[in-house]
């Protein structure tokens, strides 16, 4: 199955992979008019510490999710080795932030939740982050 | 394999799903009382506020049965149980061989015996879908409603009903409301909002007695009101097993297998005890994630496969009008608090572990530490500023990251 793997020596904290999560999942095809002067809703994470470490965070669609087996409505599910959400069907209760243990699901604009789903929903139709990385420290691959 | 499962919410559909694992060929019937697809019992009230609606409340999409290959009677209950026949006999008059069986026959509220309680007209309860048609039925924009219970399924209740009616008090012997998931000072401030939404909080008090629809209260206050919602606890649904010669307590007890000490008897979800693994106690968790993650593993198990439910922790995250609380673990140790703005947190720590946490407001990757609190994770393995200020994985090393994150093998 092919994942996201995140090598923190090679991150560069340059947040690039926050705004073409956001500009991919935004549906507007002008990355000035989805980004400019907007504050972004990323579904992957920069977390920045000490000494320069740095490393992008989303969901890891783990092979036995916490997430999907609490949710309360039914609207995250697991097919084929992707995790997704049915924003439609969730009602916001957040049981899902509180099962993740990586910090990955988080509030949509909306109050629903949103989370990676590898670009599977938008037009881009594979990881925006990793084809976006300038120091490949973000790869999506079969190991 | 025959697999008879008692129920059809959220631990029937963790143990369908469990057992289709492992067996895809074996029949698997459902006996449900209520006549409907399995839904989401915790969505009634959303069902009320209009956000969500029948359809999508299913819990499972509409063809669970079928792809799972289920069969599902509805309408009926099961009277009996004979675990040397392996034999459940049903209302019906019907006997339902099995090999395994699954209790997940949940839990009904309980109606407090206080005088004049039964002769109340417009008295419901709040846990299953007719409930909640009904109650929605029953209520008028000039209703006067008086809840009894702040818990979870009370408030979630005075949220569900509040744009319907011309007012809601909820009344609490406890001095705060959710007194079972938050202390004083967390309940307080939800209790600040909700009263910003109209909802009325009577506590420290409670019915001493119903005089037709006038409450009076043990304060002396008299309440009048139209429709009253009775939501002072659950009880777990035992019966069956204690009759055939189980170990019950306050619920089905199970071990680690969900196995009951019924031979070929498992119970899961709001019936049964499970291991607490924060204060080591038995006892009945009633939470959704819980029910399905003990339905499961009941049946891997009921397939002839090896699972181990031993992680169990109290977990709950919920929000009223807008304003979100999660708590998990248990509130053991040294608390520590930090406040800021309208983020409101309370960690507890002892013998080098996360014991258990309060946050209401910002409830951001609180997972993270629910993973602590779940995986015993010692607290010198970790940076605990960095931990204390928040969920983030740059508290953990770059060994365990690297597990985490970059794909490197557990070694364990």
């Amino acid at each position: 199955m092919k994942r996201i793997y995140v090598n923190e020596d090679w991150c560069l904290g340059c947040h690039l992979c926050e705004y073409y999560c956001a500009f991919a999942n935004s549906g507007i095809d002008d990355m000035a008019k989805a980004l400019k002067g907007i504050a972004i809703h990323p579904r992957i994470q920069i977390e920045e510490g000490k000494e320069g470490v740095s490393f992008a965070v989303s969901c890891r669609h783990c092979a036995e999710p916490l997430c999907v087996k609490s949710c309360i409505t039914g609207a995250l599910t697991l097919n084929d080795g992707v995790i997704a959400v049915n924003q439609g069907k969730c009602v916001g209760c957040y049981t899902c932030i509180l099962s993740c243990p990586y910090g990955a699901i988080m509030p949509s604009q909306d109050g629903v939740v949103q989370k990676c789903e590898l670009c599977l929903k938008n037009s881009d139709g594979s990881p925006a982050c990793v084809a976006h990385c300038p120091n490949r420290a973000i790869v999506y691959e079969e190991r | 394999m025959r697999y008879v499962i008692i129920g059809n919410s959220t631990a029937a559909v963790g143990c369908v799903e469990g057992i289709r694992q492992l067996d895809r060929e074996g029949s698997i019937t459902l006996v449900s009382e209520e006549p409907y697809h399995t839904y989401s019992r915790p969505l009634i009230s959303y069902l009320l506020r209009g956000e969500t609606d029948r359809q999508r409340m299913k819990y499972r999409p509409d063809g669970f049965y079928e792809e799972n290959r289920c069969e599902l009677l509805t309408g009926v209950s099961v009277c009996r149980i004979i675990p040397e026949e392996h034999k459940a006999l049903l209302s019906d008059g019907r006997t339902l061989e099995y090999e395994k069986l699954l209790m997940a026959t949940g839990s009904r509220p309980f109606v407090p015996p206080i005088e004049g309680i039964r002769q109340v007209e417009k008295r419901f309860t709040f846990q299953s879908l007719d409930d909640a048609l009904r109650l929605g039925a029953a209520l008028t924009p000039n209703s006067r409603v008086l809840i009894m219970g702040a818990g979870l399924i009370g408030l979630k209740c005075a949220e569900g009903i509040r744009h319907l009616a011309q007012n809601v008090t909820v009344v609490d012997l406890a001095d705060h409301i959710l007194s079972s998931i938050l202390d004083v000072d967390a309940a307080k401030r939800m209790q600040d909002h909700i009263e910003k939404q109209g909802v009325d909080f009577l506590l420290s008090d409670g019915v001493e007695r119903f005089e037709g629809n006038t409450a009076a209260l043990k304060s002396g206050t008299r309440l009048p009101f139209d429709i009253l919602v009775v939501a002072v606890g659950v009880s777990p649904n035992i019966e069956l097993i204690a009759e055939a010669g189980g170990k019950t307590g306050r619920g089905i007890m199970t071990d680690t297998r969900c196995a009951t000490t019924l031979p070929d008897v498992f119970a899961a979800g709001d019936c049964s005890e499970s291991l607490d693994i924060t204060t080591g106690q038995s006892r009945v968790l009633a939470l959704l994630p819980n029910a399905y993650l003990q339905g499961e593993c009941a049946g891997i198990n009921m397939a002839g496969g090896d699972s181990r439910y031993d992680r169990a922790i109290p977990m709950n995250s919920i929000g009223f009008f807008g304003l979100h609380v999660a708590t998990a673990g248990s509130p053991q140790g040294k608390a520590l608090l930090s406040k800021d703005g309208d983020a409101y947190k309370k960690l507890f720590v002892q013998d080098d572990l996360l014991k258990g946490y309060m946050m209401v407001g910002d409830v951001s990757r609180c997972g993270i530490y629910t993973a602590m609190i779940r995986n015993r994770t010692p607290l010198s393995s970790v940076d605990f500023a960095l931990i204390r200020e928040k969920p983030q994985l740059m508290a953990f090393s770059k060994v365990e990251r690297n597990k985490m994150l970059g794909g490197a093998e557990d070694e364990d």
